[in-house]
């Protein structure tokens, strides 16, 4: 074809050029690729060194009660850190749930506009707190004023002041997703509710928030998540005592506060710190739970 | 390679896909030295795909095929080892909204020439003059060139993306409804400006405005449901169609 | 119960909790910021932190915050840019684009304990760079990552299309048209989104507390020779940041008035995350006015 060589130096120019951007962002997304397999790699790596190499059975991990480490007969029973992780979390979801949704109601529903404006810094500002100020305030004011509630029986540590202080770290969260998806509502869906003479109320509860329900879960899976992998303002709170949490206010302990108080006072290698990078493994899992979750959820909304 | 049928610039067998949906149906058209060619038809009959077809915009988008040869002195502008980003340099554009980059009056006229290699403080003032005097728009900007093009109207931005596209001298010009979103005197300003254009480029301008097709355009193209229904001198198109449908468009009883 | 009283109901208790969290917010402000403005003068911001007896200040641990933030900038940026780029410019709806975004949002999803333990195992550990700056803020940068993907991903996305039309038009080599003309018109939103993920970054501990460590070695601020141990520039040295050591102070503090230097400590952070949120709002318009009204340019 030697009608297609223009050979003026702008050809050769815009070739190059492309080249450039193309293996910049190229190789931008191959990091990307490359930063999350190795952690799941390293992390698994160790994490199931517990198992493969020091031999604790992952039933006696994941089911067993008994936490001591550090015994004659060490034991791994990682129970009731799950347990608590999953306890708090849920927890904090069940208070900041129905506040969120109402959060988002009262924006788009209620009092649109100025709720908005009101209410949308709120938020903002509340995801901007740094968590390890939510666990300070936890531990300063929430611990006190807990242990007060119950007459000074209880210190005030346990999974409620978790749950609490994690409610509110986790509330932006479920709120802005709600927000978003009412939103998102065609407006006619609404005003043929009214047309037919339902209240705001019936509208909200019989057409908006049926119709919206996966959005609402998402947010509030994402909020789970969020709440289960926090670390440094549960630890702050929830006491760190081994035992399957059976109070509110009861110390108690989840996988990211074992780790977190654990992981230095531990010797690289040994069963004692492997057995903390399981947690770390079962936390990387849990993501991929979560994540799974959303992805059917939201493909039950396009249906 | 070249057949006898193959046309100055103009379009051979050209088909525009949408996945499956074949938006834009084998047209063979041909766009006259010095003259303006108008495509009219409804909505979605695919005019502004063509349009867009002719200098490969639709690379850009995922979805879209591009079937046929668009022929440019001698040239398959569609065929695979054709340089599109070359090309476009020769086919100047304009769209319906106008569309400055954000930078100054001066930088958006500079940008082109200057990135295909026209280095020189002097060359380059001399091409800015030279374009918006041929966008009839020198007189209002040459106190303000620094200023930013989003200060202008939007009559003068659309005059503006004019100068933009002629600053690297193209030989076609295509112009996607260019007047549709400005106002009545803004609106004269650009359609005389095309009238001016045509003594040294050939000129496709898509419109839905039936009398600016007939006042700018030397020919004009009817298009319906991705096929072309009829291309004919504008006054004979206008007065004296020689196809049902186009008539029946033109005396208003479609869109 | 009839429809109207139930209406009403329902009515005062979503305004009720509403109130409530607004309420909430005005709380935990006031509370940081009453216990907190109290113990912040000059001297708590400049001097050292204390091990043993009361009175050290944050000196050090502020000037880490911000000095970590900046590396983790370096780091996050060009890579958070091009990643952005490619998912807005290139990537064609398809399976390989589906995964990157599966990617990123995983990534996005990592609790940022596990973030640091990886920091801790490959940073720390395998390529030996121990408790340092460097090694924290790669950490930091992995955690800032897919926001920063996702933040330059959408301002692009937000360029009008004719923009980069109008470049291909003037026969502009795609790279050319990404980073003279959609990258300015970008450029308010990106600045905004990067100073709020930077706000996050600042209050980041987590990921830090086995990367960046808790202890930071006795500092010379008239040293600025990077290569130098106690140099406050040294990339290799240990930093323990503000937000780290509010934890510190409150689960294995040992000085008397750890509470007080935790609340001013505290307060401290929350008026640098507000300033990030009021300066990244009030950069981003100006940016925006420059690039699309100003008298002068280039």
């Amino acid at each position: 074809m030697e009608n297609t060589k223009p050979a003026s130096r702008g050809f050769a120019r815009h070739r190059r050029e492309d080249l450039i951007g193309k293996t910049y962002t190229y190789l931008c997304v191959l990091m990307l690729i490359v930063v999350i397999v190795s952690i799941v790699y390293f992390v698994a790596s160790k994490g199931l060194a517990t198992f493969t190499k020091d031999g604790v059975s992952l039933a006696e991990f994941l089911f067993g009660r008994n936490w001591n480490p550090t015994g004659d007969t060490p034991s791994f029973g990682a129970l009731p850190f799950i347990a608590g992780s999953f306890v708090v979390s849920m927890l904090a979801a069940l208070i900041a749930g129905p506040l969120s949704i109402c959060a988002a109601l009262f924006m788009t529903e209620i009092v649109p506009g100025k709720g908005k404006r009101i209410l949308q810094p709120a938020i903002e500002l509340l995801s901007g707190i740094p968590s390890v100020v939510y666990g300070f305030i936890g531990l300063t004011v929430l611990i006190p004023f807990i242990s007060s509630l119950t007459g000074g029986t209880s210190v005030g540590y346990g999974v409620g002041a978790g749950a609490l202080v994690l409610s509110i770290m986790i509330l932006p969260t479920i709120t802005s997703i709600a927000a978003d998806a009412l939103t998102s509502l065609p407006r006619g869906m609404r005003e043929a509710s009214y047309a037919l003479g339902a209240t705001r109320w019936q509208t909200i509860y019989r057409v908006v928030l049926p119709t919206l329900a996966p959005s609402l879960w998402t947010g509030i899976i994402l909020g789970i998540a969020r709440a289960f992998g926090e670390a440094l303002a549960v630890q702050m709170v929830i006491g760190n005592a081994p035992f399957l949490p059976t109070s509110l206010v009861q110390s108690a302990s989840t996988l990211t506060s074992v780790i977190t108080l654990n992981m230095s006072n531990t010797v690289t290698g040994t069963v004692q710190n492997n057995v903390l990078w399981s947690m770390a493994l079962m936390l990387l899992f849990m993501t991929f739970v979560f994540i799974i979750a959303v992805r059917l959820l939201q493909r039950r909304n396009k249906l | 390679m070249q057949t006898s049928t193959q046309p100055r610039f103009g379009t051979e067998e050209l088909s525009v896909f949408y996945g499956t949906n074949e938006a834009v149906k084998k047209i063979n058209m041909e766009f006259p030295e010095k003259s303006v060619t108008a495509l009219i038809g409804p909505s979605g009959c695919g005019k502004s795909t063509f349009l867009r077809s002719l200098n490969r915009m639709n690379d850009e988008i995922a979805s879209a095929r591009v079937a046929g040869r668009i022929w440019m002195d001698g040239q398959d502008l569609n065929d695979k080892n054709t340089d599109a980003v070359t090309l476009r340099q020769k086919i100047g554009m304009v769209w319906q909204r106008p569309n400055p980059f954000y930078k100054s009056i001066y930088e958006n006229i500079a940008f082109g020439p200057r990135y295909h290699g026209t280095r020189g403080k002097k060359q380059l003032d001399e091409i800015v003059e030279q374009s918006l005097r041929r966008a009839a728009l020198w007189d209002e900007v040459k106190d303000r060139l620094k200023e930013s093009a989003l200060s202008l109207s939007g009559g003068q931005q659309q005059r503006l993306c004019i100068a933009r596209a002629l600053s690297v001298s193209p030989q076609i010009l295509l112009l996607d409804e260019p007047a549709s979103a400005l106002d009545p005197v803004s609106t004269g300003k650009v359609e005389e400006l095309i009238i001016e254009l045509k003594k040294d480029l050939r000129i496709v301008i898509v419109t839905h405005n039936m009398q600016q097709a007939a006042r700018v355009s030397d020919s004009t193209a009817y298009f319906y449901l991705g096929n072309l229904i009829e291309h004919d001198d504008t006054t004979k198109l206008f007065s004296n169609p020689s196809n049902q449908m186009t008539q029946e468009y033109i005396m208003g009883r479609f869109g | 119960m009839n429809a109207k009283t139930a209406d009403k109901l329902a009515t005062g208790i979503i305004v009720f909790f509403a109130v409530l969290i607004v309420a909430i917010l005005a709380g935990l402000l006031g509370i940081i910021l009453f216990r907190g403005i109290a113990q912040i003068d000059w001297h708590f911001l400049t001097s050292p932190s204390q091990n043993m007896k009361a009175g050290g200040g944050i000196g050090p641990q502020l000037f880490n915050s911000l000095f970590l933030l900046v590396l983790t900038m370096i780091i996050t940026i060009p890579i958070g840019l091009g990643g952005g780029i490619y998912m807005a410019e290139y990537a064609r709806e398809g399976k390989i684009t589906a995964f990157i975004r599966l990617v990123v949002e995983v990534l996005s999803s990592f609790p940022s304990i596990v973030v640091g333990l990886f920091g801790l195992l490959l940073f720390v550990n395998t390529f030996d760079l121990g408790y340092s700056l460097l090694s924290g803020a790669i950490a930091l940068a992995i955690f800032n990552l897919p926001l920063m993907v996702r933040i330059t991903e959408q301002s692009f996305r937000a360029v009008p299309r004719e923009q980069k039309e109008a470049g291909l038009a003037l026969g502009l080599s795609k790279w050319k048209i990404i980073t003279s003309i959609l990258l300015p018109v970008a450029l308010p939103s990106l600045i905004t989104g990067t100073i709020l993920a930077a706000g996050r970054v600042f209050g980041e501990a987590a990921a830090l507390l086995f990367t960046s460590g808790m202890t930071t070695p006795p500092l010379d601020f008239t040293d600025w020779n990077p290569l130098h141990p106690r140099s406050p520039i040294n990339p290799l040295r240990p930093a323990e940041t503000l937000a780290v050591h509010i934890w510190k102070l409150n689960s294995e503090g040992v000085v008397p008035d750890a509470k007080q230097v935790a609340a001013g400590a505290s307060a401290v952070l929350v008026i640098m995350v507000l300033l990030f949120n009021l300066v990244a709002r009030w950069f981003g318009r100006f940016v925006y006015r420059k690039i699309t009204a100003s008298k002068r340019m280039e």
